[in-house]
């Protein structure tokens, strides 16, 4: 019940999405796979901005769409971020915060000034948006689909079309996003960055067609994963600031099985985060590695090996306890180490990426 | 100065554009709607239809309304039966005949504006909870306005500029068909030189004064959202 039930079939010239899956009915599922993949038009199937040849949308118990029924995109609960933040230029930004949010009634759960405040748009609010950055326009843009009081926010590359500085300047809005809203979100991006910062659960898609779905952690660690990440092959641990090591400006994050030294972020102890290790930075020794600068180095066991994107690389997946992590060595090492499942190795952890 | 039969031309002239101008605008802006919208097929021939009297000799159109609208053509027999009469010689004639010969300038800039606002305005208003209808009012009516500012005074200016429908379906009668154009026309063949020159001079004048504004308004830089 709980659950977004989605079968789309659509045949376009040059172009075919044949989906059938069900995304969680909380927390952000990530839509992501490369440019044409169908993800962006799977969201605007949910929205009822497509209208499929085929199709049936259940929302939590509800039909939004089948044979018989169609619910236009107006009369549907959703939120809706598109790629430039498209604000309507003749009003201002009140006057396009208070346009979805007259027309939805007391739908709203999440009111106006949440919206404003989660956003941090208050001292924008009686600008044109002519007048406004790509990010404050972005992020008015999702106070706007969050004025209506959505059931379901869908966003559609909100950072895509922005640089890196404005990325950085949206990015803690949409972590607090993530952390504050009750709703489901679906995301659609082709970053990696962005889904390992943001998503609970992954839609990969290729083709449009959906070829791994499940929750982000276990998906990413998966060695089968049919869509190449290449560089930003790696995996996302749920973790918590254990100790602060003020004089070397270092913090210990903490997950079951081990734990890793990273660079301070000023977070408190108890603190939970997301850390992201990436596959090139976990390497595997056999011996002791002895004096080494890599200082984040704990014993684990090899549970499989894989090919990867590059015919000279391998992926290998180890486990320390319950947490697993991918590395990629050469075909070469795997073969001189003997590395095969069920080996005693050590991991040398390079570096990590701390997420809030 | 100019004479009183002048200014009865030039008062019956506005009357005639402005009210023509008014009527176009509820015609007009639906087809200009339809056709920045559709995909039909329709949609070539029918806006050729809407755009044939940019090319048809005025006189053209003129004799077709004149046969349609007397007493034996389709819209003549209507009007007789509504006990409205016939159209043609009276001031109704000339607006039906205005309407039809100034309708492109009302519909081709409302389209061109229609087609510039595209999808995505409309697609964000869905998301918003407006329905097509009230999306209309409050995001394409707001983002068309200079378009509508440009098919008015254009639709305007072209009314007042017409003389051969004027002749075929009003004929010259004062006051109540003899426009503008057609009173220099008389004044002409009076050759009453002199006051032919005054009002065209106010003609001139005012026709200049239409295109100046708008390309002034046109060359304002306006910032893009």
């Amino acid at each position: 019940m709980e659950s977004i039930e989605a079968r789309f079939k659509l045949d376009w010239p040059g172009f075919s999405l044949d989906v059938d899956i069900r995304l969680p009915g909380r927390g952000v599922t990530a839509l992501f796979g490369h440019s044409g993949s169908g993800k962006t038009t799977l969201l605007r199937c949910l929205a009822g901005l497509e209208n499929p040849s085929c199709g049936r949308l259940v929302f939590k118990g509800k039909i939004w769409q089948d044979d018989n029924t169609w619910l236009p995109t107006h009369h549907r609960p959703i939120g809706y971020v598109f790629q430039e933040a498209s604000l309507f230029p003749h009003l201002s930004v009140l006057g396009n915060l208070h346009y979805g949010q007259k027309r939805s009634g007391s739908a709203s759960r999440v009111s106006l000034d949440t919206a404003i405040e989660l956003l941090g748009i208050g001292h924008l609010l009686g600008r044109k948006p002519d007048s406004l950055s790509g990010g404050e326009r972005q992020r008015v843009g999702m106070a706007r689909a969050l004025a209506v009081g959505p059931e379901i926010l869908l966003m559609d590359e909100p950072l895509a079309a922005l640089d890196l500085k404005r990325k950085k300047e949206i990015l803690p809005y949409l972590e607090r996003l993530h952390d504050e809203l009750d709703i489901p979100v679906i995301y659609v991006s082709h970053s990696p960055d962005e889904v390992a910062r943001l998503a609970d659960h992954i839609v990969a898609m290729d083709g449009g067609r959906v070829v791994a779905h499940g929750p982000l952690g276990e998906t990413l660690a998966r060695l089968d994963l049919p869509i190449r990440l290449g560089e930003d092959a790696g995996v996302v641990l749920d973790a918590t600031i254990g100790e602060i090591d003020a004089q070397w400006h270092l913090a210990r994050v903490d997950f079951p099985g081990g734990n890793l030294w990273t660079r301070d972020h000023d977070l408190p102890v108890g603190r939970k985060v997301r850390v992201r290790v990436l596959a090139r930075d976990v390497s595997l020794t056999l011996d002791d590695p002895g004096r080494s600068s890599i200082q984040n180095v704990h014993p684990a066991v090899v549970e499989a090996v894989a090919d990867d994107d590059h015919p000279a690389n391998r992926l290998v997946r180890v486990t320390l306890g319950e947490t697993r992590l991918l590395s990629r060595l050469t075909r070469r090492a795997v073969e001189q180490l003997g590395i095969v499942p069920g080996l005693p190795v050590r991991v040398q952890v390079k570096s990590v990426a701390l997420m809030e | 100065m100019l004479t009183d039969t002048d200014l009865q031309a030039i008062w019956l002239t506005v009357r005639l554009a402005a009210l023509t101008t008014f009527i176009l605008f509820f015609i007009g802006t639906p087809i200009a709607w339809w056709l920045a919208r559709t995909r039909s097929w329709w949609k070539g021939p029918f806006g050729a239809v809407v755009a044939l009297p940019l090319v048809l000799p005025p006189s053209v159109l003129g004799f077709y309304l004149l046969l349609a609208m007397g007493p034996n053509g389709p819209v003549g027999q209507f009007t007789q039966s509504l006990g409205w009469g016939t159209l043609p010689f009276t001031f109704w004639g000339l607006v039906v005949a205005s309407v039809f010969y100034s309708l492109p300038f009302m519909v081709q800039p409302l389209q061109n504006a229609f087609e510039a606002i595209g999808e995505r305005p409309l697609e964000v208003a869905a998301t918003l909870r407006a329905s097509p209808f009230d999306t209309f009012f409050s995001v394409v009516l707001p983002l068309a306005r200079p378009g509508f500012v440009t098919a008015g005074i254009l639709s305007f200016a072209h009314t007042v500029g017409e003389f051969g429908v004027v002749l075929m379906i009003g004929g010259n009668i004062p006051g109540v068909t003899r426009v503008a154009s057609v009173q220099i026309y008389d004044h002409v063949e009076a050759m009453e030189y002199a006051d032919a020159h005054r009002l065209s001079a106010v003609m001139l004048a005012f026709s200049f004064a239409v295109l100046l504004g708008m390309y002034m308004r046109r060359n304002t830089p306006r910032k893009e959202a």
